[in-house]
Protein backbone atom coordinates (compact mmCIF):
# COMPACT_ATOMS: atom_id res chain seq x y z
CA UNK A 1 0.00 0.00 0.00
CA UNK A 2 1.16 4.10 -0.65
CA UNK A 3 2.04 5.66 2.11
CA UNK A 4 0.30 8.61 3.02
CA UNK A 5 1.11 12.52 2.04
CA UNK A 6 0.88 14.58 5.12
CA UNK A 7 -2.84 16.14 4.71
CA UNK A 8 -1.08 19.42 6.32
CA UNK A 9 1.29 19.70 2.79
CA UNK A 10 -1.90 19.71 0.97
CA UNK A 11 -3.70 22.61 3.07
CA UNK A 12 -0.56 24.88 2.92
CA UNK A 13 -0.80 23.90 -1.00
CA UNK A 14 -4.55 24.95 -0.96
CA UNK A 15 -3.81 27.98 1.12
CA UNK A 16 -1.43 29.39 -1.69
CA UNK A 17 -3.75 28.54 -4.22
CA UNK A 18 -6.94 29.81 -2.85
CA UNK A 19 -4.58 33.25 -1.99
CA UNK A 20 -3.54 33.80 -5.89
CA UNK A 21 -6.83 33.09 -6.65
CA UNK A 22 -8.44 35.73 -4.26
CA UNK A 23 -5.65 38.73 -5.26
CA UNK A 24 -6.02 37.55 -8.98
CA UNK A 25 -10.13 38.01 -8.73
CA UNK A 26 -9.50 41.27 -6.67
CA UNK A 27 -6.52 42.61 -9.25
CA UNK A 28 -7.23 41.87 -12.82
CA UNK A 29 -9.23 43.73 -14.99
CA UNK A 30 -11.14 41.57 -17.25
CA UNK A 31 -14.00 39.88 -16.14
CA UNK A 32 -13.00 36.25 -17.70
CA UNK A 33 -10.06 36.33 -16.03
CA UNK A 34 -11.91 37.23 -12.52
CA UNK A 35 -14.33 34.21 -13.14
CA UNK A 36 -10.87 31.94 -14.05
CA UNK A 37 -9.56 33.10 -11.03
CA UNK A 38 -12.86 32.49 -8.93
CA UNK A 39 -12.69 28.79 -10.60
CA UNK A 40 -8.99 28.68 -8.98
CA UNK A 41 -10.38 29.00 -5.21
CA UNK A 42 -12.75 26.15 -5.69
CA UNK A 43 -9.80 23.88 -6.46
CA UNK A 44 -8.21 25.12 -3.68
CA UNK A 45 -11.71 24.24 -2.08
CA UNK A 46 -11.84 21.18 -3.08
CA UNK A 47 -8.54 20.08 -2.92
CA UNK A 48 -9.00 20.73 0.96
CA UNK A 49 -12.01 17.87 0.92
CA UNK A 50 -10.17 15.47 -1.03
CA UNK A 51 -6.91 16.09 1.62
CA UNK A 52 -9.33 15.96 4.81
CA UNK A 53 -11.32 12.74 3.33
CA UNK A 54 -8.53 11.15 2.34
CA UNK A 55 -6.58 11.76 6.13
CA UNK A 56 -9.58 10.24 8.02
CA UNK A 57 -10.68 7.64 5.62
CA UNK A 58 -13.61 8.88 4.45
CA UNK A 59 -15.72 9.16 0.89
CA UNK A 60 -17.73 12.02 1.82
CA UNK A 61 -14.67 14.21 0.09
CA UNK A 62 -15.08 12.98 -3.39
CA UNK A 63 -19.20 13.56 -3.42
CA UNK A 64 -18.69 17.14 -2.24
CA UNK A 65 -16.24 17.49 -4.36
CA UNK A 66 -18.41 16.11 -7.16
CA UNK A 67 -21.53 18.49 -6.21
CA UNK A 68 -18.84 21.28 -6.12
CA UNK A 69 -17.74 20.54 -9.62
CA UNK A 70 -21.52 20.73 -10.72
CA UNK A 71 -22.42 23.87 -8.89
CA UNK A 72 -19.44 24.84 -11.08
CA UNK A 73 -20.25 23.83 -14.23
CA UNK A 74 -23.58 25.52 -14.02
CA UNK A 75 -21.90 29.06 -12.73
CA UNK A 76 -19.80 28.70 -15.79
CA UNK A 77 -22.55 28.00 -18.23
CA UNK A 78 -24.40 30.55 -16.71
CA UNK A 79 -21.53 33.73 -16.03
CA UNK A 80 -20.31 33.11 -19.47
CA UNK A 81 -23.80 34.00 -20.88
CA UNK A 82 -23.81 36.55 -18.80
CA UNK A 83 -20.21 37.76 -20.08
CA UNK A 84 -21.62 37.37 -23.79
CA UNK A 85 -24.27 39.65 -22.86
CA UNK A 86 -23.07 42.79 -21.09
CA UNK A 87 -20.37 42.06 -23.94
CA UNK A 88 -22.87 42.46 -26.54
CA UNK A 89 -24.38 45.37 -24.79
CA UNK A 90 -21.48 47.31 -23.45
CA UNK A 91 -18.71 46.28 -26.04
CA UNK A 92 -16.19 45.78 -23.12
CA UNK A 93 -14.83 42.83 -20.62
CA UNK A 94 -13.30 45.67 -18.12
CA UNK A 95 -15.00 44.99 -14.67
CA UNK A 96 -15.09 48.85 -13.99
CA UNK A 97 -16.42 49.35 -16.90
CA UNK A 98 -19.89 47.43 -16.20
CA UNK A 99 -22.53 49.21 -14.31
CA UNK A 100 -25.25 47.66 -15.87
CA UNK A 101 -27.39 48.11 -12.73
CA UNK A 102 -26.67 51.69 -11.93
CA UNK A 103 -29.95 53.68 -11.47
CA UNK B 1 10.97 14.17 10.16
CA UNK B 2 12.93 11.08 8.24
CA UNK B 3 13.78 11.18 4.76
CA UNK B 4 10.97 12.13 2.33
CA UNK B 5 9.29 9.20 0.55
CA UNK B 6 9.01 9.12 -3.57
CA UNK B 7 5.20 10.35 -3.10
CA UNK B 8 6.28 13.13 -0.48
CA UNK B 9 8.98 14.22 -3.71
CA UNK B 10 6.17 13.90 -6.82
CA UNK B 11 4.00 15.81 -4.27
CA UNK B 12 6.21 18.63 -3.77
CA UNK B 13 7.17 19.19 -7.00
CA UNK B 14 3.61 19.08 -8.32
CA UNK B 15 2.71 21.75 -5.74
CA UNK B 16 5.24 23.67 -6.92
CA UNK B 17 4.35 23.24 -10.29
CA UNK B 18 0.61 24.33 -9.59
CA UNK B 19 1.75 27.10 -7.57
CA UNK B 20 3.94 28.25 -10.95
CA UNK B 21 1.09 27.52 -13.21
CA UNK B 22 -1.18 29.72 -11.26
CA UNK B 23 0.80 32.39 -10.68
CA UNK B 24 1.32 32.76 -14.29
CA UNK B 25 -2.32 32.31 -14.99
CA UNK B 26 -2.79 35.34 -12.96
CA UNK B 27 0.07 37.52 -14.11
CA UNK B 28 -0.09 37.32 -18.01
CA UNK B 29 -1.50 39.96 -19.88
CA UNK B 30 -3.16 37.80 -22.59
CA UNK B 31 -6.46 36.20 -21.42
CA UNK B 32 -5.99 33.44 -23.96
CA UNK B 33 -2.84 32.56 -22.24
CA UNK B 34 -3.94 32.73 -19.03
CA UNK B 35 -6.61 30.01 -19.74
CA UNK B 36 -4.18 27.55 -21.39
CA UNK B 37 -1.79 28.05 -18.15
CA UNK B 38 -5.17 27.42 -15.78
CA UNK B 39 -6.01 24.42 -18.22
CA UNK B 40 -2.23 23.07 -17.11
CA UNK B 41 -3.23 24.11 -13.18
CA UNK B 42 -6.09 21.84 -13.65
CA UNK B 43 -3.82 18.98 -14.87
CA UNK B 44 -1.48 19.22 -12.35
CA UNK B 45 -4.81 19.35 -9.80
CA UNK B 46 -5.99 16.25 -11.23
CA UNK B 47 -2.55 14.32 -10.65
CA UNK B 48 -2.33 15.78 -6.61
CA UNK B 49 -6.11 14.00 -6.41
CA UNK B 50 -4.68 10.78 -8.01
CA UNK B 51 -1.97 11.03 -4.97
CA UNK B 52 -4.61 11.23 -2.45
CA UNK B 53 -6.56 8.67 -4.04
CA UNK B 54 -9.46 9.96 -5.58
CA UNK B 55 -9.69 8.71 -8.89
CA UNK B 56 -12.56 9.41 -9.97
CA UNK B 57 -12.45 12.96 -8.83
CA UNK B 58 -9.16 12.75 -10.80
CA UNK B 59 -10.92 11.80 -13.95
CA UNK B 60 -14.18 14.37 -13.50
CA UNK B 61 -11.60 17.67 -12.62
CA UNK B 62 -9.85 16.69 -15.95
CA UNK B 63 -13.01 15.85 -18.16
CA UNK B 64 -14.56 18.77 -16.34
CA UNK B 65 -12.73 21.14 -15.46
CA UNK B 66 -9.61 20.93 -17.80
CA UNK B 67 -12.22 19.82 -20.89
CA UNK B 68 -15.67 20.71 -20.50
CA UNK B 69 -15.20 24.28 -18.54
CA UNK B 70 -11.87 25.68 -19.74
CA UNK B 71 -13.23 24.74 -23.38
CA UNK B 72 -16.18 26.92 -22.64
CA UNK B 73 -13.97 30.05 -21.21
CA UNK B 74 -11.62 29.85 -24.09
CA UNK B 75 -14.85 29.78 -26.28
CA UNK B 76 -16.14 33.59 -24.80
CA UNK B 77 -12.57 34.59 -24.79
CA UNK B 78 -12.65 34.17 -28.68
CA UNK B 79 -16.31 35.33 -28.94
CA UNK B 80 -15.89 38.61 -27.52
CA UNK B 81 -13.01 39.56 -29.66
CA UNK B 82 -10.43 40.46 -26.68
CA UNK B 83 -8.70 43.19 -28.83
CA UNK B 84 -11.63 45.54 -27.86
CA UNK B 85 -11.40 44.58 -24.30
CA UNK B 86 -8.00 44.17 -23.52
CA UNK B 87 -6.30 45.10 -20.03
CA UNK B 88 -4.09 48.35 -19.52
CA UNK B 89 -5.20 50.20 -22.33
CA UNK B 90 -5.63 53.64 -20.87
CA UNK B 91 -7.24 51.27 -17.95
CA UNK B 92 -4.51 52.22 -15.73
CA UNK B 93 -5.14 55.04 -13.67
CA UNK B 94 -8.14 53.34 -13.04
CA UNK B 95 -6.49 50.67 -10.58
CA UNK B 96 -5.11 53.41 -8.32
CA UNK B 97 -3.17 53.21 -5.13
CA UNK B 98 -6.19 52.23 -3.00
CA UNK B 99 -6.90 49.06 -4.63
CA UNK B 100 -3.25 48.01 -5.13
CA UNK B 101 -2.78 48.65 -1.00
CA UNK B 102 -5.99 46.61 -0.93
CA UNK B 103 -4.27 43.95 -2.90
CA UNK B 104 -1.42 44.03 -0.87
CA UNK B 105 -2.92 43.51 2.63
CA UNK B 106 -5.18 41.13 1.24
CA UNK B 107 -2.67 39.26 -0.20
CA UNK B 108 -0.40 39.11 3.27
CA UNK B 109 -3.33 38.68 5.63
CA UNK B 110 -5.26 35.82 3.80
CA UNK B 111 -2.26 33.77 3.23
CA UNK B 112 -0.40 34.68 6.71
CA UNK B 113 -4.38 33.65 7.73
CA UNK B 114 -4.56 30.66 5.42
CA UNK B 115 -1.41 29.13 6.92
CA UNK B 116 -1.31 29.31 10.49
CA UNK B 117 -4.63 27.19 10.00
CA UNK B 118 -3.17 24.88 8.24
CA UNK B 119 -0.11 24.54 10.83
CA UNK B 120 -1.70 25.03 13.92
CA UNK B 121 -5.20 22.71 13.17
CA UNK B 122 -6.07 19.61 14.76
CA UNK B 123 -8.03 16.79 12.89
CA UNK B 124 -10.71 16.17 14.84
CA UNK B 125 -12.83 14.34 13.44
CA UNK B 126 -13.31 10.34 13.64
CA UNK B 127 -11.81 7.75 10.73
CA UNK B 128 -14.33 7.03 8.34
CA UNK B 129 -14.83 3.19 6.95
CA UNK B 130 -13.31 3.58 3.67
CA UNK B 131 -9.64 3.33 4.38
CA UNK B 132 -7.56 3.18 1.30
CA UNK B 133 -7.03 -0.77 1.44
CA UNK B 134 -11.48 -0.64 1.41
CA UNK B 135 -11.91 1.81 -1.16
CA UNK B 136 -8.85 -0.11 -3.50
CA UNK B 137 -10.63 -4.16 -2.65
CA UNK B 138 -14.35 -2.49 -3.98
CA UNK B 139 -13.01 0.34 -6.24
CA UNK B 140 -13.16 4.04 -6.00
CA UNK B 141 -15.71 4.68 -8.60
CA UNK B 142 -17.86 1.70 -7.37
CA UNK B 143 -17.55 3.03 -3.82
CA UNK B 144 -18.67 6.53 -4.90
CA UNK B 145 -21.43 5.28 -6.83
CA UNK B 146 -22.59 3.42 -4.44
CA UNK B 147 -22.18 6.40 -2.29
CA UNK B 148 -24.33 9.01 -4.90
CA UNK B 149 -26.91 6.75 -5.97
CA UNK B 150 -27.56 5.65 -2.28
CA UNK B 151 -27.17 7.76 0.83
CA UNK B 152 -26.72 11.16 -1.59
CA UNK B 153 -29.47 10.35 -4.39
CA UNK B 154 -31.91 13.34 -3.06
CA UNK B 155 -28.88 15.80 -3.73
CA UNK B 156 -27.84 14.26 -6.55
CA UNK B 157 -31.57 14.64 -8.00
CA UNK B 158 -31.18 17.93 -6.85
CA UNK B 159 -27.64 18.55 -8.91
CA UNK B 160 -29.45 17.19 -11.99
CA UNK B 161 -32.52 19.76 -11.49
CA UNK B 162 -29.80 22.59 -11.21
CA UNK B 163 -28.07 21.68 -14.28
CA UNK B 164 -31.44 21.25 -16.32
CA UNK B 165 -31.88 25.06 -15.09
CA UNK B 166 -28.29 26.24 -15.71
CA UNK B 167 -28.60 25.26 -19.30
CA UNK B 168 -32.12 26.99 -19.80
CA UNK B 169 -31.30 29.83 -17.88
CA UNK B 170 -27.76 30.37 -20.28
CA UNK B 171 -29.84 29.67 -23.40
CA UNK B 172 -32.24 32.70 -22.02
CA UNK B 173 -29.72 34.50 -20.88
CA UNK B 174 -27.54 34.73 -24.34
CA UNK B 175 -30.09 34.30 -27.00
CA UNK B 176 -30.67 37.76 -29.18
CA UNK B 177 -33.05 39.17 -28.77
Amino acid sequence: MLPEIPATFCFILSGILFTIGAVGAILRRNVIVVFMCIELMLNAVNLVFIAAANALSSMDGSIFVFFIMTVAAVEAAVGLAIFVMVFRQRNTVDPYEIDLLKG
Amino acid sequence: MNALGFQEIVFIALAVAAIATSLLMVTTKDAIHSALWMIATFFIMAVIYLLLNAQFIAVAQVMVYAGAIMMLILFVIMLVRMETGQEGTGGAARRSRPVKIAGALITVVLLAELLLGAFFYQMSGRSGEYSVAVVNSIGSVRTVGALLYGQYLFPFEIASILLLVGIVGAVVIAKRK
